[in-house]
């Protein structure tokens, strides 16, 4: 493995609403390597989603560079950001975000008939019911999203992100939505492919969720507040509490690794008031 | 990068499925192009029908055909019915010194209730000259027409059509029996042909025909003329004939050169053009007022496809997210908007073929689908699809994809 999958310098993202400039994300330096699982925590307004729409080529960053896959893709438009999404990023949200009324393959061969690689018809089935059985769907091939419960619909959605072959799979909270046992699965089910070789990117703030990561970035302000390697206990999540996953648990009462630009944990805590009354 | 034929296809498949998954709100959506396109082909076919049956009965009166009303034209084509100026004289001088009429003949109209023996029927009486049957080449097909000496002796005489034989006759022993039209008695001396309705849908056997003199003395106690029917030599000399008439009338009439006159005529070719005129304003109206229908059907489409882009906001979100580029989206809706104007289209076009049919079975009128409105209607259609689905389709394919994708 040579390159990095993901590759940020710098990177910033400013909104302005009239007059007042919000900087979501204040500058960020992050490396990927191919193989990692990476799990991105942070609380609401810390950036976390603009990082992720930043790295799944929906938006632009205001400044900074950003290259997927040894692509700079920072500063590509509307439909060559449209061609990276679709050949080098598989998407998971947390809504699961299927076609209603569009069986399972049909969800799966989506991505493929917006493909500039052209398969033809028999390969799009080919490869749908491969993702689908990947995820341990086979069977369900035909199913429509509503006759499937939320953990098989998130499966659906996993092939559909496989189904091209990306080299980068990024989850949006992809077990917000699902019960914890369903949520293991899931969770099980990306750590399988990132066994597999898949480099994937999750958004999470469930701390046992981010606990199946190989790698845990915490977000504040718009900048990365740690960035730590945890040491895997695979065999049965939270059966030994690392100093890191007792870190995301409870980050407050940690000291801050990089002190000088973080919060103290009052200001935090007095913003996080601030935003549960607004 | 090219759109290759397969990835249309493939992008064709996506609209289409979206409207099979939706197949009541399609169905609706075509519902305003279905009767726009019914309503115009059904529409032009009632006007085309209405405008082939004026003129095959107006050319059947003959291309050398002449007739000659009583009062003078006044604007906007309306004639005032004044006293009849035109009389017997006037027939007689048209019929010696005008060399290009072939024939002439006076015609009065009396209605009447006619009775045979215990069978009576209510019908129009004509008195005409012995000329009627070639100036509107229609023979007996029983006995004889009246002879010159009949108008001569104002004979009460008279001809059926065939309507009023069958019913005043049905054992069909007409000839030589007797009838009283307004309690005036008549001998039979001949039944015409029969010719059936004409294509407005009137029965032409339904009259008699009598000697216009017996019907102005027995029946009508008057000697005015309601008009003078009248054949030229030849189509050639239809115009000619005319000026002879008018030069003639004029004199008999003193009216000079720059005057109005009390008199109007009209050959068969200003007839049928004035009632050409009159049918093509009539599909034009019906057909206006059907085109309409379908630009409703139009906005009916934009809106639904409006709405649909709305309501499908997250769906359009997801397929930019996996890598759908805009003009995907754009094609996508767009071909849903055409899809749909053109299956309505469809739909309209077997309607159009249908209702007419039963114009014609229920209302009795004549309907005639031109190829042309057919197309027209459909390809109308088609380009509304175009025109009205563009909007909606670009503002699909216009989204963020943040913004749709967080669209609830």
């Amino acid at each position: 493995m040579s390159d990095p999958v993901i590759q940020i310098r710098d990177l910033k993202k400013v909104y302005r609403m009239g007059e007042v400039e919000v900087n979501a994300l204040a500058g960020i330096d992050l490396s990927v390597e191919p193989g990692e699982l990476v799990a991105i925590m942070g609380p609401s307004g810390s950036g976390k989603s603009t990082l992720m729409n930043i790295l799944g080529c929906l938006d632009r960053p205001s400044s900074g560079t950003y290259l997927l896959d040894g692509v700079d893709v920072s500063r590509l438009d509307r439909d060559r950001r449209a061609e990276i999404r679709n050949s080098k990023i598989g998407f998971v949200f947390q809504s699961f975000n299927l076609l209603a009324r569009t069986r399972a393959t049909e969800n799966v061969e989506l991505p493929m008939l917006y493909s500039d690689l052209g398969f033809s018809t028999a390969e799009r089935h080919r490869r749908a019911r491969q993702a689908l059985a990947r995820v341990g769907l086979a069977g369900r091939e035909d199913h429509y999203p509503s006759q499937l419960s939320g953990g098989q619909q998130q499966r659906v959605a996993i092939a559909r992100a496989l189904v091209t072959d990306p080299p980068l799979i990024l989850a949006d909270e992809p077990t917000g939505n699902l019960d914890s046992r369903t949520s293991e699965e899931i969770m099980g089910i990306f750590q399988e492919l990132n066994d597999a070789g898949k480099t994937v990117v999750l958004i999470t703030h469930e701390t046992d969720i981010a606990a199946h990561a190989k790698r845990v970035i915490y977000l504040r302000d718009g900048l990365i507040w740690r960035d730590e390697k945890i040491v895997q206990t695979r065999s049965k999540p939270g059966a030994a509490v690392t100093e890191s996953e007792l870190a995301i648990a409870f980050p407050f009462q940690l000291a801050p690794s990089s002190a000088g630009t973080a919060p103290t944990p009052v200001e935090v805590e007095a913003e996080e008031l601030e935003e549960v009354l607004r | 990068m090219k759109i290759t034929a397969l990835r249309l296809l493939n992008i064709a498949k996506v609209g289409l499925m979206a409207i099979s998954r939706n197949k009541t709100r399609s169905l609706l959506t075509m519902l305003g192009i279905i009767i726009g396109v019914g309503c115009v082909i059904t529409m032009l076919a009632v006007g085309t029908g209405a405008s082939r049956a004026i003129q095959s009965t107006i050319s059947s009166l003959g291309t050398n055909f002449i007739m000659l009303f009583p009062g003078a034209e006044t604007q906007g084509g309306a004639r005032i019915a004044g006293e009849s100026r035109i009389t017997v004289e006037d027939v007689n001088a048209i019929r010696e010194e005008a060399p290009s009429v072939a024939y002439v003949s006076p015609s009065v109209r009396e209605s009447a209730q006619v009775v045979a023996g215990d069978l009576n029927w209510g019908t129009s009486v004509y008195g005409v000259d012995v000329d009627w049957p070639f100036i509107r080449a229609w023979n007996v097909a029983d006995g004889d027409f009246f002879t010159d000496v009949d108008v001569r002796t104002s004979a009460r005489v008279a001809v059926l059509g065939a309507t009023v034989a069958d019913n005043l006759f049905p054992a069909g022993d007409a000839i030589g029996s007797s009838i009283r039209i307004k309690n005036v008695p008549f001998r039979v001396v001949g039944v015409l042909d029969r010719k059936g309705g004409n294509m407005m849908g009137q029965d032409q056997d339904d009259q008699i025909i009598a000697p216009f003199t017996t019907v102005m003395k027995q029946l009508q106690g008057r000697e005015r003329i309601g008009q003078v029917l009248i054949s030229a030599r030849s189509e050639s000399l239809v115009g000619q004939a005319q000026s002879e008439i008018d030069a003639l009338l004029r004199q008999r009439h003193r009216i000079g050169p720059g005057q109005e006159a009390d008199f109007t005529m009209r050959s068969q070719e200003e007839i049928a053009s004035t009632s050409a005129q009159m049918t093509r304003t009539l599909s034009i109206l019906l057909g206006s007022a059907a085109a309409i229908s379908l630009l409703v059907g139009g906005i009916g489409i934009m809106n639904i496809m409006l709405v649909s882009v709305t309501e499908r906001t997250r769906e359009i979100g997801i397929r930019l997210a996996i890598g759908a580029k805009g003009k995907h989206v754009l094609l996508q809706f767009l071909l849903e908007a055409i899809t749909l104007s053109i299956v309505g289209g469809g739909i309209g076009v077997a309607l159009g073929f249908l209702i007419p049919k039963l114009v014609t079975k229920f209302a009795g009128m004549p309907t005639d689908v031109s190829m042309g409105s057919v197309l027209l209607a459909f390809g109308f259609a088609a380009a509304i699809g175009v025109f009205f689905g563009f909007y909606p389709a670009r503002k699909a394919s216009r989204l963020d994809p943040i913004d749709a994708l967080r669209y609830e």
